[in-house]
């Protein structure tokens, strides 16, 4: 079998052989040069997020049944940046049953900013760029854009005082 | 795989002329190393031209980190090689092969002016190397102020009191240079203007027209 297989292919050429050589030297010494390269470039696809530290947004028995805005600052050092005093992060904080839910304003759908009763839209979160709804608890309206409920906040009371996290995303909604 | 790959382009496109065209070019005796080592100092056109590319690739992805901000310019270069995997070995390559091209460069003009290649018909191709000689020049000075420390600064306040001091048409040569009435944030903002777009445009523009005439005009005789 493998006399017969040699038979009809007989050795690489000269010519070929020295292509081969070249070829591969030729591509050595280019991956040399281009992987440092391209392993710059790609290296924000391997690095680790921050830890996200928990952030005192006032005493918790300011929190209703109605949503309210709160604003905070999150350390974030974003590459060579990092703002003086932080980075702004909204959230919208509601107590329900005695569970504080603080909801994130980033829209599920392509990420932009909902607001309560923003639009015109009674007792519902509005985002203004396709239409998309949520109702109190950040659960998407069906029909609209969004496919899954707002993100929320991990929150920590402490001393009588709401301290906000890591944001979070939850399963389920319409 | 991919000769049936380029079976299918070439059928459509037919390529192989084009590159037969580039690729297929003869050698003379006296410019090949095989032949006689000393024909190595042929090289130093070629090792020019090789060095640019990996300036242009590595200055690429530079780019993908660099602000030309003189707020962040100093931070994201230090960001960029400190924190980014081969930072160092890419703005390393940036930074050494900007010397290494001028001397390949400096090398190659040397060899041409002592084989007398520029002489008659070639006059017009050493006006070109002398135009493409000055464009890495500017490069190489535009590209110092980037990183925007202390060197940096102040070489470039040199080299635009050194601009200054040219006749008739200096302070306004040096203005243009600055931007503002300081080294400052529109200086830097131009010097990278320079560096990324207009000098790099007329190089390769340049080299085109180089490489252009070497091929019509064949390599010259020798000694």
């Amino acid at each position: 079998m493998s006399e017969k297989e040699s038979q009809r292919k007989p050795g690489m050429s000269r010519r070929r052989f020295l292509t081969y050589t070249i070829a591969s030297t030729g591509g050595f010494l280019a991956s040399g040069v281009l992987y440092p390269m391209i392993r710059f470039a790609v290296d924000p696809l391997l690095q680790k997020g921050t830890e996200t530290e928990f952030e005192d947004v006032g005493p918790v028995e300011e929190f209703g049944k109605e949503p309210k805005k709160v604003e905070f600052f999150i350390k974030r050092k974003d590459g060579w940046y990092q703002k003086e005093g932080g980075e702004k992060a909204t959230a919208w904080v509601l107590k329900i049953g005695g569970e504080i839910l603080a909801l994130s304003p980033i829209c599920k759908h392509l990420g932009c900013t909902v607001k309560w009763e923003g639009g015109g839209f009674q007792n519902q979160f509005y985002c203004p760029c396709h239409g998309g709804l949520y109702t109190k608890d950040g659960i998407n309206v069906p029909g609209t854009p969004p496919n899954a409920p707002l993100d929320t906040y991990e929150t920590k009371v402490e001393g009588g005082r709401l301290l906000l996290g890591p944001i979070k995303q939850r399963g389920g909604g319409a | 795989m991919l000769k049936a790959a380029y079976e299918w382009l070439d059928k459509r496109l037919d390529i192989t002329p084009m590159w037969r065209d580039i690729a297929d070019h003869e050698v003379p005796e006296h410019v090949n190393p095989a032949h006689h080592f000393s024909a190595f100092i042929y090289c130093f056109g070629g090792l020019t031209f090789f060095i640019v590319v990996i300036q242009i690739l590595s200055g690429m992805f530079l780019t993908m980190y660099y602000v030309p901000d003189i707020e962040n310019a100093w931070k994201s270069v230090d960001y960029l090689q400190n924190e980014i995997a081969f930072g160092q070995i890419v703005r390393g390559m940036h930074h050494w092969g900007a010397s290494v091209s001028i001397v390949m460069l400096f090398l190659h003009t040397l060899r041409v002016f002592f084989t007398g290649s520029y002489k008659h018909p070639r006059e017009f191709n050493w006006v070109i190397g002398m135009l493409l000689f000055f464009t890495m020049l500017g490069l190489g000075f535009t590209g110092y102020l980037l990183p925007w420390d202390n060197k940096a600064y102040f070489a470039t306040k040199v080299g635009i009191e050194i601009a200054a001091s040219v006749p008739v048409i200096g302070s306004a040569l040096a203005t243009f240079l600055q931007g503002g009435e300081v080294v400052g944030a529109q200086t830097l903002a131009r010097f990278f203007a320079l560096h990324v777009f207009f000098l790099p445009a007329a190089l390769l523009g340049l080299m085109g027209a180089h490489f252009f005439l070497i091929r019509k005009q064949g390599i010259s005789g020798p000694l």
